[in-house]
């Protein structure tokens, strides 16, 4: 193999970490949302490469991709579910407006 | 070999450009269509690593599914979220230097540990490989991931479900 295994690992990092800031700084929810997304790909992108160059002949690796990708999807369609109704009840989606529980 | 590095450092420069691009744009609808660009990169990244079932179902999943859900989320609130608006809040230089710091952390910690790295080939046949793994070795997670996918749908369904669209009886 001719790319090397630490190259795929930088980028997934720098990938994470460029959600992780999405996460902190975003003031939309679903700004949030995208940012999390974002992190996920990283983590997936470390299972694959790691599948790859460590052990290719199982693919635990791959399995537990697609086992991220499914907790993706459910985790996007209540998140969204969620944020439609903070939207209907309180008509923001700015968190810092959400905060019934601080009051 | 030159070329598989060219390629790699082109679509790592896209994946990373198009998710700095998510999480700054000042526009969210714009930041969803980088969200998209981001997610195709990531399956360029799978296909380098020889993983095509998993480039398929990036697609497929995120491009296809999630990405189109997060427009409609947006467009269904985007009253709120004009241009004009603040997208960042008060916090975002401290959040700007715990990310960079992570991310040397995480670096250092890459280019230090010393992997054991196994030359060696996929399966010929990895598709198949992979759907037999599923349902014997895997076949407990394989089902509870079901239930947790029914329990997402039911939820969703639950929460986002308006009290007044209850039908008269």
């Amino acid at each position: 193999m001719t790319i090397p295994l630490n190259w795929f690992l930088v980028l997934a990092a720098g990938l994470f970490c460029i959600g992780l800031f999405g996460v902190l700084s975003r003031r939309n929810a679903i700004g949030i949302l995208m940012g999390i997304e974002l992190m996920l790909n990283a983590v997936n992108i470390n299972l694959v490469a790691f599948w790859r160059y460590l052990d290719p002949a199982n693919l635990t690796g791959q399995v537990f991709a697609i086992f991220v990708f499914a907790v993706a999807a459910a985790e996007v369609a209540v998140g969204l579910a969620l944020v439609i109704a903070i939207y209907r009840n309180r008509d923001t989606v700015v968190v810092e407006e959400i905060d019934l529980l601080k009051q | 070999m030159l070329l598989p590095a060219l390629v790699f450092a082109f679509v790592s420069l896209v994946t990373l450009g198009a998710a700095i691009a998510v999480v700054t744009n000042k526009n969210i609808l714009h930041s969803a269509y980088y969200l998209i660009l981001t997610f195709v990169g990531v399956a360029a990244v799978y296909v380098m690593l020889q993983a095509p079932f998993i480039a398929v179902v990036q697609v497929l999943v995120y491009v296809g599914a999630i990405a189109i859900l997060i427009i409609f989320a947006i467009m269904l609130t985007r009253r709120l979220m004009s241009k004009e608006m603040e997208q960042h809040n008060a916090q975002w230089v401290p959040s700007v230097v715990g990310a960079l710091a992570l991310f040397v952390v995480l670096a250092w910690i890459v280019y230090t540990a010393g992997w054991p790295v196994q030359e060696g080939t996929p399966p010929l046949d990895p598709i198949s490989q992979l759907g037999q793994d599923l349902l014997t070795t895997y076949l407990v997670p394989f089902e509870i991931a079901s239930v947790l996918l029914l329990a997402a749908l039911v939820g969703a369904i639950l929460i986002g479900h308006e009290k007044g669209m209850r039908r008269e009886e």
